[in-house]
């Protein structure tokens, strides 16, 4: 398989791989965290603050008629990327984080009572772990926890048996973070909603790396963050399906999110706007709009193929490695490689590595229930882009064959 | 890889490989535990204290290789020293740790410790450094409590 977009040239499209780090080039593995920016982004948000920026949803002058034409436009690109029926169904938020949490205060406290349980599973971003928690201890509910193979591969059958008629909501990652672990999304609806379980994805991972279709996967809620896709930091989107967005009360209070107000009553807007309380990341939006545009242009089934082909060639490297053990051979798996080098620690791996020039992420990845599963206190975590080549590899490979003589 | 070497000093890795005092003393009566939220890592310091002075001292945990060399060194460098000593010595190897790269070191003040003086150019690396010695410092406080370097 051979990527089917010019890598070369799209690296050129972002300045900071330009620069070098401890005085090598940059080789940049740490996607998974957070997606370096492409030139279109930067410039987008630059032309908003520049041309067109205003107060949104508020102004009855033409500057503000552009500026919230542009902000409706971004929840449009965003309702076209997730495979959305209508933009009302977008949400915008901070990130991810923000998405599960507004879940979690708005559908959770209507839905979850004394009793009632939680489905998650093992593999959870603490993101989808202690917003449900805090939901749990408050309502006096129960959190339960789908166990995953070693192979990174979720428990099919225990979901099915967790599955109790005291569920109330499910959470799953639709891509893990850590074991790069790609869940069996669409099955796992249909199972929850054969006994009328609603369930959230978290596509944090997802979203960047494979083409979605959230009618497709029959979700009921997906959170997505725009820093991850290529596009700014503070803005990010949930997707909720209208019939349900429209029964969940109000999340934060404030302007834009009332229809009228006084101090004896407030009725509150319909959605999404009911959400989305407060002058929105308006600049956000738009430069998220840019990189879903770009992504666009890209294919996403591209972006799929490129990193599973660099996925294959970064494992096979690592396996040759004596002493690596890699974390998660699920069969469904992209874009993340976690892994362990005997007698060295994840952080000191970390530390050779940046010496070299490579950024990747060692620790336990906001997902400490994990690590305990797996048996260890931290891993490394190289994780693709899409400017990521096979001579970063190459260099990864050795700077891991350096650390491993140096603490021979 | 200079850089590197600079960091990892070879007492560095062979005090990681072999770690000194890795244990819990028998007559230990104070003791700490040390938390590193960032990379999940903990330590734990056990000290004898008699009269004012570190008779003996041990530690267990795991950690990266520049945690579990501060906590081997630091042993070595407290037993038998009376803490107001160690307390100076705390103070100097972290005034050492924190310091401006570009500054030329003062090995007279910290010793063997002075291996540690690559840590300056990579801050995220300071806490590692200083978590058995804050580790320490709560168990001569007599806190017992877990430290945390965040």
């Amino acid at each position: 398989m051979k990527a089917t977009f010019d890598v070369a040239r799209l690296r050129e499209e972002f300045p900071v791989l330009r620069r070098s780090q401890r005085g090598k080039p940059l080789v940049y593995l740490d996607s998974a965290a957070t997606a370096q920016k492409p030139r279109a982004v930067i410039d987008a948000v630059s032309d908003f603050y520049a041309n067109h920026y205003a107060s949104i949803h508020r102004g009855v002058y033409e500057l503000s008629e552009t500026a919230t034409q542009m902000f409706e436009d971004a929840r449009e690109k965003l309702r076209t990327f997730l495979g959305a029926r209508e933009a009302r169904e977008i949400v915008f938020v901070k990130n991810a984080t923000e998405a599960i949490n507004l879940v979690a205060r708005t559908f959770g406290r209507q839905n979850v009572g004394p009793g009632d349980e939680v489905l998650l599973t093992a593999m959870e971003h603490h993101a989808d772990i202690v917003p449900w928690q805090m939901l749990c201890e408050e309502r006096g509910a129960r959190l339960r926890v789908t166990p995953i193979h070693d192979s990174g591969e979720l428990d099919l059958e225990a979901f099915e048996t967790l599955l109790s008629d005291r569920t109330r909501i499910v959470g799953v990652a639709h891509v893990s973070n850590v074991l790069g672990t790609i869940n069996p999304v669409r099955e796992l609806v249909a199972l929850a909603h054969e006994r009328g379980v609603p369930v959230l994805v978290d596509g944090a991972q997802a979203a960047p790396r494979i083409p979605l279709d959230v009618r497709a996967l029959g979700c009921d809620f997906y959170a997505v963050s725009g820093h991850k896709l290529y596009g700014p930091n503070g803005i990010g989107a949930l997707y909720a399906r209208a019939e349900l967005l429209e029964t969940m009360p109000p999340f934060l209070g404030g302007g834009s999110m009332i229809e009228s107000v006084s101090f004896e009553k407030t009725t509150y807007a319909g959605i999404p706007a009911r959400f989305e309380a407060g002058s929105p990341n308006s600049e956000g939006a738009v430069g998220l709009a840019a990189a879903l545009d770009w992504l666009f242009g890209l294919g996403m089934t591209n972006v799929a193929r490129h990193e599973a082909e660099l996925l294959a060639w970064a494992t096979e490297l690592l396996d040759a490695i004596p002493g690596v053990r890699i974390y998660g051979r699920a069969a469904a798996k992209t874009g993340v490689l976690s892994f362990t080098l005997d007698g060295v620690h994840p952080h000191d791996v970390g530390t050779v590595l940046d010496g070299e020039g490579i950024a990747i992420r060692a620790g336990h990845h906001c997902a400490q229930p994990l690590m305990e599963r797996y048996g260890v206190p931290a891993m490394a975590r190289v994780s693709l882009g899409v400017y990521n080549d096979h001579a970063d590899l190459e260099r990864l490979a050795h700077a891991v064959r350096k650390t491993a003589e140096m603490f021979r | 890889m200079s850089d590197l070497r600079e960091l990892y000093q070879t007492t560095i890795l062979d005090h990681n490989r072999q770690p000194r005092n890795f244990r819990v003393p028998a007559a230990a009566n104070r003791s700490a535990t040390g938390h590193n939220p960032l990379c999940g890592d903990r330590v734990s310091v056990h000290v004898e204290l008699e009269d004012g002075v570190v008779k003996d001292v041990g530690f267990q945990g795991n950690g990266c290789a520049i945690s579990t060399a501060s906590a081997s060194l630091m042993t070595q460098a407290v037993k038998g020293k009376p803490v107001a000593d160690v307390r100076r010595l705390f103070d100097a190897f972290h005034a050492l740790v924190t310091s401006d790269p570009r500054r030329e070191i003062d090995p007279d003040g910290v010793g063997k410790l002075a291996v540690f003086a690559g840590v300056r150019e990579y801050p995220v690396r300071v806490k590692c450094a200083t978590l058995a010695w804050h580790t320490l410092r709560a168990a001569l406080d007599g806190g017992g409590a877990t430290v945390k370097t965040e």
